[in-house]
């Protein structure tokens, strides 16, 4: 492998007097913006020709990893192929040179998509009424709570229902959604089995119990096996069920949120269908929502009339208000419906494959790490490296990064944290058996190399770009934003 | 079938089952409680051929009225700006496309140096010392203004000028409750803001909010708005159009605290309302309140630069309930648009471009025989009076195929007769010659 040097930032590779745009020259009348309102400096944008912007950004492609560049199991994040055809088709001009502002009339067939998306989604959920305009999971999570919200303040019970509950294994942003949406977090355990602890919840649930966020399977990879009484539990008490779709992969046309109880489904488009998470987004975070949530979900609405025409309606007195600009994250969508469409029914098929792929790696790993939960999972599972720590002094970090050496990307490291090291693993379905071969005999002879020469995984990675940095540096200097010298 | 994109074969499946130690793909799910199986099959459309599905969403693309089929001056809060190839070129670079969030920084070195870069391009435009990575759009990283100023001063109170972009308005209403803030909306006169009665408006506020150029297009007296925000003691927080701001005074030289935007304009298409991106900027004392990521820089082991995820405490994954956001996703790749577009304009890219606009604002402005419908200074939209209900005029000529323009009665009561006109680099003086004919001929 060469040897990596420091790339230039962009600004140093400027130069005064270089640029790279073209733009018609019209002949105007001269205009200009009021003296005290004027720019007085100009800002030190890139100066570079064209050449060397397209070499730079290369560059910087060369030092990333996607899933296209191999094997991306990280946990909780589904991974998967993101089939070009959503790229060509969202690209199409019918759709990307689409103005928001269009009537109505003149965008029915973006319209439609979307009306045809939300009736999708409605039956891969179980529930009856979709929002679409979310712009990822976790304002997806929010806007759901608060549509909670807006349903038991229409109920007057507002005041009296504070809290909303939470494992202790969920993601770090339900618990952040529970504070945004105004509501108070009331955390409960995990019992000895990996599920939902029922007698810490009876303990915990009353009549001040708003809601329940749960993601099924959880963030162990390990179906609720107590949902159904877990769901009588709150709907008793009047409370709602919230779930938090991130982990939707493993249970498409097998078993429904909506028939496990649940009253409010987010889904990541980005995670279970597909479309490409660019480096960190765009995402997108529908909501679903049972008949009684209906009326409070943000506008517009897309109607769709007797005659087959789409129109939208943004009077709806009871609707939480609007979360996002516009319907949604429109090129998002267009790429999940298609990819919907080529499925079909047979989502169930990409989600047996799903878990399969993680029983499989599960069943081939679990004697060289361990495993706290010993079940069939889900789509992903939880490994731990607190043994390796323990005789080695190997961490999960260690593990981690050393499977880059392999060309592997790491699984997500240090969560869910009841799992001590945890090493949280999801294959996706369009993995092959030879992909899922390759990491079982990366992660074991990592295992080896931890006993054996275990320098070699505390200087991993190597032959990167940059070795291990220094993140508390990084907060001490606090360098955000190039400043000239 | 969708099998195209499943790589195991049934040899494969009937090894790997053997290797479980389970006798079918059904015992997998033996943890399911029988009465929450689905027991029968979606109810979906059958899966499709690659071909079928691009025929079938091609025919969807085609029933809509995109920009290339009518003469548009459709604007608003999302503009019809040239996108640039090299920008298409850089994002479809599988690297960018296909990566998840950059929790590794070894594998992400280019995604986190991009994000750096990003973050000094935004501050660079607005005047401010920190950038996060993206928000979700123009919208949200004002309720995340209201939120980081709310925390910032104690206050629970947010003034808004009526002339911010309607949705953003709304959007903030609806996270307010939440946030236990209440908002006050501070009435324009004549299209603009009056900084004294700002002031007033701005008394025991977090933040006091504008929008330059306002929704109507109109230049507010900005520097005097922030004044008037910061004498009350609010963070004064502007609302940017970024491509104004080669000609344009960026806000952290007029005395704001924190400067947000939409982004779409910078290397996003149009799309139908996203995905864009929300930038969100601040001066350096409110980088712990910030929510989002930030990429910041740093040394690795040898000794060289590299770059990290980094203020993460402040962040839902390690502090979730007493985190300054949720937001984990963000806009990433749509933010990289805006950093490949604003390095392809640089600095004289993005005056001349200001110029243009404004220099077809005006043209607009003297061809189209109508009524301003406001005296203010102007960017690259304005406002004239049509003398009967625009959304009637919007018809009208879109019969003739022009879209003239967003009926700003849609949102403003009292303005039914208000058409707002936007200008880009893409409208020619032909097509504005065009326009003037063709709502001559409409408003007669």
């Amino acid at each position: 492998m060469s040897e990596w040097c420091e790339l230039p930032l962009i600004f140093e590779r400027s130069k005064p007097g270089r640029s790279a745009y073209s733009l018609p020259r019209y002949e105007l009348p001269k205009a200009e913006v009021p003296a005290a309102l004027a720019r007085t400096e100009a800002p030190r944008l890139p100066e570079l020709a064209e050449p060397d912007l397209a070499r730079h950004f290369s560059a910087l492609a060369e030092r990333n990893f996607g899933i296209d560049s191999g094997f991306y199991p990280l946990g909780s994040c589904t991974m998967k192929y993101n089939p070009r055809l959503n790229e060509r088709l969202a690209a199409l001009p019918g759709f990307a040179d689409l103005h928001p502002h269009q009537s109505p009339e003149d965008a029915q067939g973006a319209l439609e998509l979307c009306y045809q998306l939300q009736q999708a989604l409605a039956e891969i959920s179980g529930l009856d009424a979709v929002t679409l305009q979310p712009a990822a999971g976790s304002q997806g999570e929010l806007t759901g709570l608060m549509l909670v919200r807006a349903y038991f303040q229409d109920r007057g019970e507002l005041e009296q229902r504070r809290k909303v509950v939470v494992p202790d294994t969920a993601h770090g942003t339900n618990p952040a959604s529970v504070t945004m949406s105004g509501f108070e977090l009331q955390p409960v355990k995990t019992d000895a089995r990996g599920n939902l602890d029922l007698e810490d919840l009876r303990r915990v649930v009353g009549p001040d119990t708003a809601a329940l966020m749960l993601t099924n399977p959880s963030t162990l990879g390990l179906f609720e096996e107590g949902i159904v009484e877990l769901a009588r539990i709150f709907h008793e008490v009047g409370a709602l069920l919230y779930y938090d779709g991130a982990n939707l992969n493993a249970v498409c046309g097998i078993s429904r949120p909506g028939d496990m109880g649940f009253d409010v489904v987010h889904f990541n488009l980005h995670k279970t269908f597909s479309t490409p998470h660019g480096g960190g987004g765009p995402g997108a975070g529908p909501v679903a929502v049972r008949r009684a949530l209906e009326p409070f979900l943000p506008v517009p609405r897309i109607v769709r009339s007797k005659d087959g025409a789409f129109s939208l309606d943004s009077e709806l007195p009871k609707s939480i208000g609007r979360v996002r600009g516009f319907l949604g994250p429109f090129g998002v969508l267009v790429k999940a419906y298609a990819f919907i469409r080529v499925y079909g029914p047979a989502l169930k098929e990409m989600s047996e494959a799903a878990v399969l792929n993680a029983n499989y790696l599960l069943s081939r790993l679990k004697d060289v790490y361990e495993l706290r939960y010993d079940r069939l999972c889900k789509h992903e599972f939880v490994l731990s490296a607190a043994a390796l720590k323990r005789e080695h002094g190997i961490s999960a970090l260690d593990v981690a990064k050393r499977l880059m050496d392999y060309d592997i990307h790491p699984p997500t490291v240090y969560f869910p944290l009841v799992v001590p090291e945890a090493l949280m693993i999801e294959p996706t379905e369009t993995e092959s058996l030879e992909t899922l071969d390759a990491f079982v005999d990366a992660m074991r002879r990592i295992a080896a190399e931890a006993a054996d020469t275990p320098e070699l995984l505390h200087e991993a990675p190597h032959g990167r770009s940059v070795e291990r940095l220094d993140e508390a540096a990084a907060v001490k200097r606090a360098i955000v934003r190039y400043e000239p010298e | 079938m969708g099998t195209g994109y499943l790589a195991l074969t049934d040899a494969d499946r009937e090894a790997m089952l053997q290797a479980i130690g389970v006798a079918s793909i059904e015992e997998l799910f033996a943890d399911i409680p029988e009465q929450v199986r689905l027991k029968r099959e979606l109810e979906l459309p059958p899966p499709a051929s690659e071909l079928e599905v691009e025929r079938e969403l091609s025919a969807l693309a085609s029933r809509n009225v995109d920009n290339g089929r009518e003469l548009s001056f459709l604007g608003a809060g999302v503009y019809d700006h040239y996108v640039p190839a090299i920008v298409e070129a850089v994002i479809s670079r599988p690297e960018f496309l296909t990566a998840y969030t950059p929790y590794q920084p070894e594998l992400s070195q280019g995604l986190l140096q991009a994000i750096f870069e990003y973050q000094t391009v935004i501050c660079e435009l607005t005047g401010m010392e920190v950038s996060n990575a993206s928000g979700y759009d123009g919208a949200t990283v004002a309720a995340d203004a209201c939120f980081m100023a709310a925390h910032a001063t104690g206050r629970k109170k947010i003034a808004v000028a009526e002339t911010v972009n309607p949705q953003v308005r709304q959007v903030i209403k609806t996270y307010a409750p939440g946030f236990g803030l209440e908002i006050v909306e501070v009435p324009h006169f004549g299209g603009v803001t009056d900084p004294e009665v700002f002031l007033t408006a701005a008394q025991d506020a977090a933040a006091a909010i504008f929008q330059q150029p306002n929704f109507f297009g109109c230049l507010e007296a900005a520097p005097d708005l922030a004044r008037a925000a910061s004498e009350a003691g609010a963070l004064a927080v502007a609302h940017v159009d970024p491509l104004s701001l080669g000609v344009l005074e960026a806000p952290g030289n007029y005395g704001c605290q924190i400067a947000i935007g939409e982004g779409q304009a910078a290397g996003n298409r149009l799309s139908f309302g996203g995905p864009h991106f929300g930038f969100l900027a601040a001066k350096k004392d409110l980088i712990r309140r910030m929510p989002g990521r930030i990429s910041g820089q740093t040394v690795d082991r040898a000794g060289r630069r590299g770059f990290v995820l980094t203020f993460q405490t402040r962040e839902q994954h390690i502090r979730r309930e007493k985190a300054t956001s949720n937001i984990t996703t963000n806009q990433s790749l749509c933010a990289l648009a805006g950093l490949v577009y604003l390095s392809w304009l640089g600095p004289r890219g993005l005056r001349e471009l200001g110029e243009t606009c404004l220099g077809l604002t005006e043209l607009a402005k003297s061809k189209i025989g109508l009524p301003l419908a406001f005296e203010a200074p102007v960017f690259k939209e304005f406002a004239v009076r049509t003398n009967r209900p625009s959304e009637e005029v919007v018809r009208e000529a879109k019969k003739l195929g022009v879209n003239p323009g967003y009926p700003l009665g849609r949102d403003h009561p009292g303005l039914e007769d208000v058409l707002l006109i936007a200008l880009t680099e893409k409208r020619s003086p032909a097509d504005v010659e065009r326009l003037a004919e063709v709502l001559a001929e409409v408003t007669a």
